[in-house]
C-alpha cells in the first residue's frame, strides 16, 4: 500500500484552498473578493454611510450587550452560543462600519468609528442598546433581533450597492442560525415550567416597547429604499410578525398589551436620541481604544 | 448582570447534572468518518446538535455532526482488554500487506 492512498491522507491533504490542517477548519474567505467598493453612480455618499453606520452600530452594540453574556451565562453551552453570536455580529459590524467610513470619503476606519464617536452619533435602535435582563430576556430580544435584521439582510442582497449586497449576503446564514437559537429557547422557555414562563413573559414585555421603533422609516433609509440601495423596514413588520407570530403560539405565549417606547422630540436611535443605558454602553465600549489610541496587538 | 432570584454565593453545590451528557462526533470537510470530538451537556438531543455546533465546529472543522446521549453507547471494559484484543496481536496475515492494490483504488 502506497503512503498517499491511506484513508487518512484525506484528512492531512493539502485541499485547493491551499490549507493543510484539517483539524482547525480550512476554507476560510474573504466575503468582499473581487467585489468593487467604489460607490456606484446615482448613490448619494453620506446617504449610504449614514445608512452603513445604521446597520453596523445595530450590530456592533448588540453584539457588545450579548459579549456582556461571557462568564454569566446559565450554562457553558449558552455562553458559547451567544460569544459565537456576539461575534458574527461583530463581524457584520467591522464591514458595515469600513463602508460607512469609504463611502462618506472622509476614510475612517471601522475602529475609528466604532471608538472614537460620541453616544449621540451612533445610530443603532434602541432595542440594541438596553441593559440585559436575566437570559429570558435576552433570548426574546434575540428572537425580535434577529428575525428583523434577517429579513432586512435578505432583502438587502439585491441592493444596487454591491458591497452591501454581498454583506448582507453573508449574514443571512448567521442570522438564521441566530434565529433559530433564540426560537428555540423561546418556546423552551415559554412552553416550560411556570418560573420560565413567568421570566419569559417578562422579557416580552421588557423588549416589545421597542420593537415599533424597528419598522419606522428614517429620511436616510426611505431614501436609499427609492434608490434601491435600501430596504425599507416599514415593509418587514409583516414577515416579522408572522414569525414571530408562529414561534409565540408554539411557546404558548402572547404578545403583550403594552405602549412602545415614545421618541424623543420626535428623534429615536437612527437620529442618535438614545436612552439612559446608551452612554454607559459606550464608555465601557471605547475604555480601552481611548486610554491607548492607535495600540496594536 | 441581574440575580434577583438566582441562588449566589453556595459554591459547595455539586454542578447541575440533570442534563445528561451527550458525545459529539465530528466529520471534517475532508474526513472520510465522524470522528469523535468530545461531550457536552444538553436537555435533549436537538438541544446537544445546536451546543455541539457552537462547542466544537466555531473554527470551521465541520460538515456534519452526530451526537448520542453517553449512557446508549455500551462499550468495552478496560479490564477486559487482554481477552479483547491481545488475541489479534500477532496475526499479521489479516493485514492486506501481501498483495498489490491497484493506482485506482482510492481509500484503502
Amino acid at each position: 500500500m502506497s503512503t498517499d492512498e491511506s484513508a487518512y491522507q484525506a484528512l492531512i491533504a493539502t485541499d485547493s484552498d491551499g490549507d493543510a490542517r484539517w483539524a482547525f477548519g480550512t476554507g476560510f474567505h474573504d466575503p468582499l473578493a473581487g467585489i468593487d467598493t467604489s460607490v456606484p453612480d446615482g448613490i448619494d455618499g453620506d446617504d449610504l454611510s449614514g445608512y452603513c453606520q445604521m446597520l453596523g452600530d445595530d450590530a456592533l452594540v448588540m453584539s457588545h450587550r450579548f459579549t456582556e453574556w461571557c462568564t454569566h451565562a446559565p450554562e457553558l453551552e449558552a455562553e458559547l452560543a451567544l460569544a459565537n453570536i456576539a461575534l458574527d455580529l461583530l463581524g457584520q459590524a467591522r464591514m458595515l462600519l469600513a463602508r460607512a467610513g469609504h463611502a462618506d470619503g472622509t476614510g475612517r476606519d471601522e475602529d475609528q468609528l466604532a471608538f472614537f464617536r460620541a453616544d449621540h452619533e451612533f445610530r443603532n435602535v434602541r432595542l440594541a442598546e438596553v441593559d440585559n435582563g436575566d437570559f429570558a430576556h435576552t433570548m426574546v430580544r434575540l428572537l425580535v433581533f434577529s428575525t428583523w435584521r434577517l429579513a432586512l439582510c435578505t432583502g438587502l442582497r439585491d441592493s444596487a450597492d454591491p458591497v452591501l449586497a454581498a454583506i448582507a449576503a453573508k449574514a443571512v446564514n448567521e442570522l438564521r442560525y441566530h434565529r433559530d437559537y433564540a426560537a428555540g429557547w423561546v418556546v423552551r422557555l415559554g412552553d416550560g415550567t411556570d418560573e420560565s414562563r413567568r421570566r419569559m413573559r417578562a422579557g416580552l414585555e421588557a423588549v416589545w416597547p421597542l420593537v415599533d421603533e424597528l419598522f419606522a422609516a428614517h429620511a436616510v433609509e426611505r431614501r436609499l429604499a427609492e434608490a434601491g440601495v435600501a430596504v425599507d423596514p416599514a415593509d418587514l413588520r409583516d414577515a416579522f410578525d408572522e414569525v414571530v407570530g408562529t414561534v409565540l403560539e408554539a411557546a404558548r405565549l402572547d404578545v403583550p398589551d403594552v405602549a412602545p417606547l415614545a421618541m424623543v422630540s420626535g428623534r429615536g436611535g437612527r437620529d442618535g436620541a438614545h436612552t439612559e443605558a446608551m452612554g454607559y454602553l459606550v464608555a465601557e465600549l471605547q475604555s480601552v481604544a481611548r486610554q491607548h489610541p492607535e495600540a496594536t496587538w | 448582570m441581574p440575580t434577583t432570584g438566582v441562588p449566589t454565593g453556595d459554591f459547595t453545590a455539586a454542578p447541575d447534572s440533570s442534563w445528561p451528557l451527550f458525545e459529539v462526533f465530528v466529520r471534517g470537510k475532508r474526513g472520510l468518518n465522524h470522528v469523535h470530538v468530545g461531550s457536552l451537556h444538553a436537555a435533549d438531543s436537538e438541544m446537544a446538535l445546536h451546543n455541539a455546533r457552537d462547542v466544537y465546529t466555531r473554527r470551521n472543522e465541520g460538515v456534519s455532526i452526530w451526537v448520542v446521549r453517553a449512557d446508549e453507547i455500551t462499550a468495552s471494559s478496560p479490564d477486559e482488554k487482554d481477552p479483547f484484543f491481545a488475541p489479534s496481536g500477532d496475526k499479521v496475515y489479516r493485514h492486506p500487506t501481501f498483495y498489490d492494490i491497484p493506482d485506482d483504488v482510492p481509500h484503502m
